[in-house]
């Protein structure tokens, strides 16, 4: 068994300082993923930076005007019940309902979750769907990277030696967005994503055309990605039924999937081509003004086999 | 290096050297031999090991516990007054929630959990809230009618 030591940063210029002077050293927040890639001796660290105790860094903010933030130490579980998050990002909310169990949600943080960069990551897709934008923060000073491009491979990321992602943000949904999360897994809890989708629509007023519109696929792919053939299909027409299926055909095409445990590659793209449909729709309608409340939106997350 | 770690469990105080790479199950049950948290999978999948820290439900296998540093944990031992049982403890017995009994302190330590948050729940809630809680004898039916019934015998104020 590999051992290591514990540090701890109460500010962030001291996290940094540590960063750059400890090799082998690793942040951990939460520490749920770390704890089990550790034991299974994937990850051998010479130390631990706990950054769980850096103040601020918790913090939720919302106002119509700039969108909203989250500190990387934002529980899962926060984003699954804080009422502006679930009001105006409820897709991301849906997401984290999937997220494990309570008890992994209550400690894992969506920091965590960004900076592992599993393409079946649970919050990941609805991120991007809503347009995340990562703040990080080194002794060179901050830059901005959009979520998307933060993720350059499985365990991955754009991340400097000694750089920390301490906030996310994103814009606010302008009016008639609409916006949908599903998560399909063999188990209806406690299970990793074969495919997850989040979708996001925003219409030129309630029957307008479509002016924006992401869609994010979670495990078809070495990172979340965007299926970009499929949305430039649907922006500025209006999105009727069949448009929307043959946007989903085209995500297929997007995929990228491999064969393993959870899934073939072929099975994985039905599933995208399933789900697509399935979230646009839903997008769609929200976006035209039908009320789905939290409750309602929250038992259409996830798609499991028993 | 072992670190001094300062910390409330069942109410009382407790002072330790603990490992860095112990986590919060290790020191509970092999240095503390409070065996009630029952290690499953170590992994943070079976629920076995919840406790509560700061009133909120934590699997222990996947927190260091050095991260517990001067916070609260209540374990199942916690729960009883004297030789009384908590509410959710009597109401598993009542309606039968216990069969082999190996997930049965993560369930209570789940069950607790959810009805601080949540004294009135749904049974859609309560199924949401056992779901990183698993259990291969009972089907759940009847932990779901035991957490049902002990929201209902308990006081609005919780736990």
């Amino acid at each position: 068994m590999n051992r290591f030591e514990y540090l701890e940063a109460r500010t962030l210029p001291e996290a940094i300082a540590t960063l750059g002077q400890e090799e082998g050293t690793r942040i951990v927040a939460g520490a749920t993923d770390f704890l089990v890639r550790w034991r299974q001796g994937l990850w051998k660290p010479r130390s631990v930076l706990s950054i769980q105790h850096i103040p601020g860094l918790d913090r939720v903010n919302y106002t119509p005007a700039t969108g909203l933030s989250l500190g990387s130490l934002v529980t899962i579980r926060t984003l699954e019940l804080h009422p502006l998050i679930q009001q105006y990002y409820p897709a991301l909310s849906q997401a984290a309902t999937t997220f494990a169990g309570v008890q992994i949600r209550n400690l894992a943080t969506v920091g965590g979750n960004i900076c592992n960069a599993s393409p079946s990551g649970d919050t990941l897709p609805a991120l991007i769907a809503y347009g995340a934008e990562c703040r990080l923060i080194s002794s060179e000073g901050e830059r901005l990277v959009p979520l998307e491009n933060f993720f350059l491979g499985p365990g991955r990321t754009a991340l400097r030696p000694a750089e920390i992602l301490i906030e996310l943000h994103l814009p606010p949904p302008p009016p008639h967005t609409g916006a949908l999360y599903i998560k399909h897994s063999p188990r209806s809890a406690m299970d990793i994503s074969t495919v997850g989708v989040a979708s996001m629509v925003t219409l030129d007023g309630e029957d307008g055309v479509c002016r924006e519109v992401r869609i994010a696929l979670g495990a078809v792919a070495p990172t979340v990605i965007r299926a970009r053939s499929a949305e430039a299909l649907l922006r500025a027409q209006r999105l009727d039924v069949g448009l929307m299926e043959q946007a989903a055909r085209t995500a297929m095409e997007d995929a990228q999937p491999i064969d393993d445990i959870r899934g073939t590659a072929r099975h994985r793209r039905a599933i995208v081509e399933a789900l697509t449909r399935r979230t646009l729709r839903s997008a769609v309608q929200i976006a035209q003004g039908i009320n789905l409340p939290f409750r309602t939106q929250r038992a259409l997350a996830v798609e499991a086999i028993l | 290096m072992k670190q001094a770690l300062r910390l409330t469990i069942n109410g009382e105080p407790y002072e330790v050297l603990a490992e860095p790479y112990w986590s919060l199950l290790d020191l509970l049950r092999d240095h503390l031999h409070l065996t009630g948290t029952k290690r499953g999978c170590d992994e943070g999948d079976c629920g076995a090991c919840t406790v509560l820290i700061q009133g909120k439900t934590a699997t222990s296998c996947m927190v260091l516990a050095l991260d517990a540093r001067d916070k609260e944990v209540i374990t199942v031992e916690g729960l009883a007054q004297g030789n009384k049982l908590h509410p959710v403890q009597e109401a598993f017995v009542t309606y039968g929630g216990v069969q082999c009994g190996y997930c049965t302190p993560g369930l209570i330590m789940s069950a607790v959990g959810l009805l601080l948050e949540n004294p009135h729940p749904t049974e859609e809630d309560v199924r949401f809230g056992i779901g990183g809680n698993l259990c291969r004898c009972t089907g759940y039916a009847k932990v779901v009618q035991a957490i049902m019934k002990a929201a209902e015998a308990m006081p609005a104020a919780g736990a």
